[in-house]
């Protein structure tokens, strides 16, 4: 336990972004800030920033993502960097190369930065720990552990609408057990000093042991959401269903589909997240996702800037001193 | 070779002798412990004062790879490992490749290690054709060849009628069913222990139910059919008691327990070291402490390696695409010790886990001094603490978690039917 964290360097700056866990309140404070401060950038009419001049950033997706992908590239681009988009879920992995070999190439041509999503918990961190010391890796989604950026993301769109973290009670709703994104909301939120994280589901897809995550968790939503003041819903993946883990989507969404009456019991400024793609009358109404209370088009954009600031950086852990004063 | 080992504490469980004597060896077998024979002359003389004369070790399960994959190990290499490591007799499962379930294949193993001439090579026969849980093995045959039971190592039965007639046939032939407690489809693609960490780290849990449900179904059928089951490697407290209560019950069950589980836990896997990645799964700490208990008293009667070398590329990988398993026999001797000194196991009560115990599950005349029987014997200094480290580990696996521990214990000679087949260089 008393190992080093990997996502920092000698200096205690971030140079991996692999998971919230291990990182401190002041560290998420400084990526929201800085994606405070980038965010003007995309919406001038030149919207590049030269903080990664000269830099090549490697997309790694070794599991399909349009909407992840799209905007690690836009933020990429936006930080002047060039980018690689490497596809390989159906490449060089089936032909017996194994990840390493296929990392080794890729960093043959030079690259400074790896953006990777995994099938496998765990993915990032292994690459972290087998790359070249001048490569920064981003996980951008591994396994069930970790999808950080996202997380970041979360927690730069409730910052601007709440303002504070201190006194809010956010309850997150669906399947907690297999979601990555569920794991690393919970340890910003709770790095981040929210007052309370409830999760909410049956209990096929709540983890047993979620008390280590420091949680509650309500198999009801009329109990799980009264008094909320953010309402994070999840993505319900279909094979939940073929696994035994739920009878269908009709009784799923009866339950736990965030609707206009079982929204009611929040606080009434209660917002409602999702980190897409919507599966409209299985998670959630239209009336709410489209609805007054949702922020979830706000979460997209947000994506951009929040990835920028991870990514710079990530980059300035290795540049020398005075070429991160002149950047 | 007449041989004669001086001045040595000698701790034989099996004849209840803690104490310090001299022991004469002649023609490959104990010709006396205590009072040697007047006019005695040894070629071989050994001072082992200040060291640790015990019987050699027995461990019941050692992967050796070969026939199948020498690119991990071989029956050679690993035999090696063992001899350094004091231990003697080895029985290894039926997972080779081929899969032991002709003679062919035992006998093969047989010639392999009498040719490496380290370490005594047991083989346990498949109960199934191929493993593939459906056909029965010709247990009579494989058993004729050699083997010491029977196991379907850690594939499953395709279904509990099949599971009661293989064992109704190896009670037949007499052969122990050697089983690793795990139901398939509760493990699923489980990879760790179903608990905070797996919680944490988005991993695929393994339940405790997968080895209780598994542990209930073999007692059931044991009472069916009267076979004699060993459970290979227990990881869970609940499967320890319900042992406990199987043995008081009168049940022909016996159980063991790696090296490895008794001294590391789920939190061992925290930062996905795949070291740690191990099947059955590191467990909780209430888990790792039921059974340092079930060792205790006594419903735990041996301690394996579980050893299973592996190549580098094995283990380079995200954690649950990595294999499972730890090149584990240098470390059998010095965990065990180390179990004992921090649980008050006495020293005779551990050694009997490694000697008389597991010689008794597999029925064997090994696991003693008693003069009369081959002499296997390690020697070793209980004081004497030592790292491990790739550089001075001789099996050809060197994956292990235990790397840079400091270990105490360090065996300094080992006899194989009377021959040194090692002795220690500094």
């Amino acid at each position: 336990m008393d190992k080093q964290n990997i996502q920092l360097d000698d200096n205690k700056r971030l140079r991996h972004f692999l998971s919230i866990e291990g990182l401190k309140r002041q560290m998420l404070t400084d990526i929201l800030d800085t994606a405070e401060s980038l965010s003007g950038v995309t919406e001038q009419s030149v919207k590049k920033v030269p903080l990664l001049r000269g830099k090549t950033v490697v997309n790694l997706f070794f599991e399909p993502s349009t909407r992840t992908r799209t905007t690690f590239e836009l933020a990429a681009k936006r930080l002047s960097a060039d980018v690689l988009n490497v596809n390989l879920e159906v490449s060089a992995t089936s032909k017996g190369e194994t990840l390493l070999d296929t990392l080794q190439n890729i960093e043959a041509m030079h690259c400074d930065m790896f953006i990777v999503r995994h099938p496998n918990s765990g993915a990032a961190h292994f690459i972290a720990r087998h790359v070249a010391p001048h490569i920064s890796v981003i996980n951008a989604g591994d396994g069930r552990h970790a999808h950080p950026t996202q997380a970041m993301l979360d927690m730069f769109t409730i910052r601007r609408v709440k303002g504070d973290f201190h006194k809010l009670r956010v309850a997150i709703v669906g399947d907690i057990l297999h979601s990555r994104v569920a794991r690393s909301q919970i340890h910003a939120l709770s790095t981040l000093g929210v007052e309370e994280i409830r999760v909410i589901g049956p209990r096929t897809l709540i983890p047993s042991h979620y008390e280590a995550l420091g949680v509650h968790a309500y198999n009801n939503m009329s109990d799980g959401l009264r008094d909320v003041d953010v309402v994070i819903m999840l993505r319900l993946q279909h094979e939940r269903m073929s696994n035994a883990l739920l009878p269908d989507e009709h009784e799923y969404f009866r339950l736990y589909g965030l609707t206009r009456d079982k929204l009611a019991v929040a606080k009434p400024d209660a917002m409602v997240m999702h980190p897409g793609p919507i599966n409209r009358g299985v998670e959630i109404e239209s009336s709410i996702a489209d609805g007054p209370q949702s922020v979830i088009l706000q979460q997209v954009t947000h994506g951009i800037p929040v990835r920028m600031a991870i990514m710079s950086m990530a980059m300035q852990s290795h540049m020398p001193a005075t070429a991160r004063e002149e950047a | 070779m007449r041989a004669l080992i001086r001045n040595g504490h000698i701790i034989d469980p099996a004849n209840q002798i803690d104490a310090i004597h001299d022991i004469a060896i002649d023609n490959g077998r104990i010709l006396a412990v205590g009072q040697i024979p007047g006019g005695f002359t040894a070629e071989h003389s050994i001072d082992a004062s200040g060291l640790i004369v015990c019987p050699g070790l027995v461990d019941l399960r050692a992967h050796l790879r070969e026939p199948g994959q020498e690119h991990k190990a071989t029956i050679a290499s690993e035999t090696r490992a063992a001899a350094r490591s004091g231990i003697t007799t080895l029985c290894c499962p039926p997972n080779t490749q081929p899969i032991i379930d002709t003679p062919a294949v035992a006998t093969l193993i047989y010639d392999q290690a009498h040719a490496a001439g380290m370490a005594r090579v047991l083989p346990l026969g498949a109960l199934t054709q191929g493993l593939a849980g459906t056909q029965l093995s010709a247990m009579h045959a494989l058993k004729e060849a050699g083997c010491v039971g029977v196991s379907n190592a850690m594939a499953p039965l395709g279904n509990n009628l099949i599971y009661q007639r293989a064992m109704e046939y190896a009670a037949t032939h007499q052969l122990t069913v050697f089983l690793h407690a795990e139901d398939s489809a509760l493990a699923d693609k489980g990879c760790v222990h179903n608990g905070a960490v797996a919680t944490r780290l988005g991993l695929p849990g393994i339940p405790t139910a997968a080895e209780t449900v598994a542990v209930a179904t073999a007692l059931a059928l044991v009472e069916e059919t009267g076979v004699r089951i060993h459970f290979s490697m227990l990881s869970t407290a609940r499967a320890v008691r319900m042992i406990a209560r199987a043995r008081y019950d009168g049940l022909p069950v016996s159980a063991d327990v790696s090296a490895h589980h008794l001294h590391l836990t789920e939190l061992d896997v925290l930062d996905f070291d795949s070291s740690c990645h191990v099947r059955p799964p590191l467990r909780s700490q209430r888990d790792r402490d039921g059974l340092r208990e079930g060792l205790r008293d006594g419903t735990i009667t041996a301690i394996c390696s579980d050893h299973q070398p592996h190549e580098p590329d094995a283990k380079l990988a995200p954690f649950s695409t990595t294999a499972t398993g730890i090149s584990a026999l240098e470390t059998l001797l010095p965990l065990a010790l180390k179990t004992g000194n921090e649980s008050n196991i006495n020293r005779s009560a551990i050694l009997a886990s490694l000697t008389k115990g597991p010689a008794a599950i597999l029925g064997i005349e090994a696991g003693t001094l008693t003069p009369g029987v081959r002499a296997d014997i390690c020697i070793f200094d209980p004081d004497r603490y030592w790292t491990l480290n790739k550089n001075n580990m001789v099996s050809q696996g060197h994956n292990t978690p235990f790397l840079d521990w400091e270990l105490q214990g360090q065996v300094r000679y080992t006899f194989l039917n009377g021959q040194c087949v090692f002795e220690a260089a500094d």
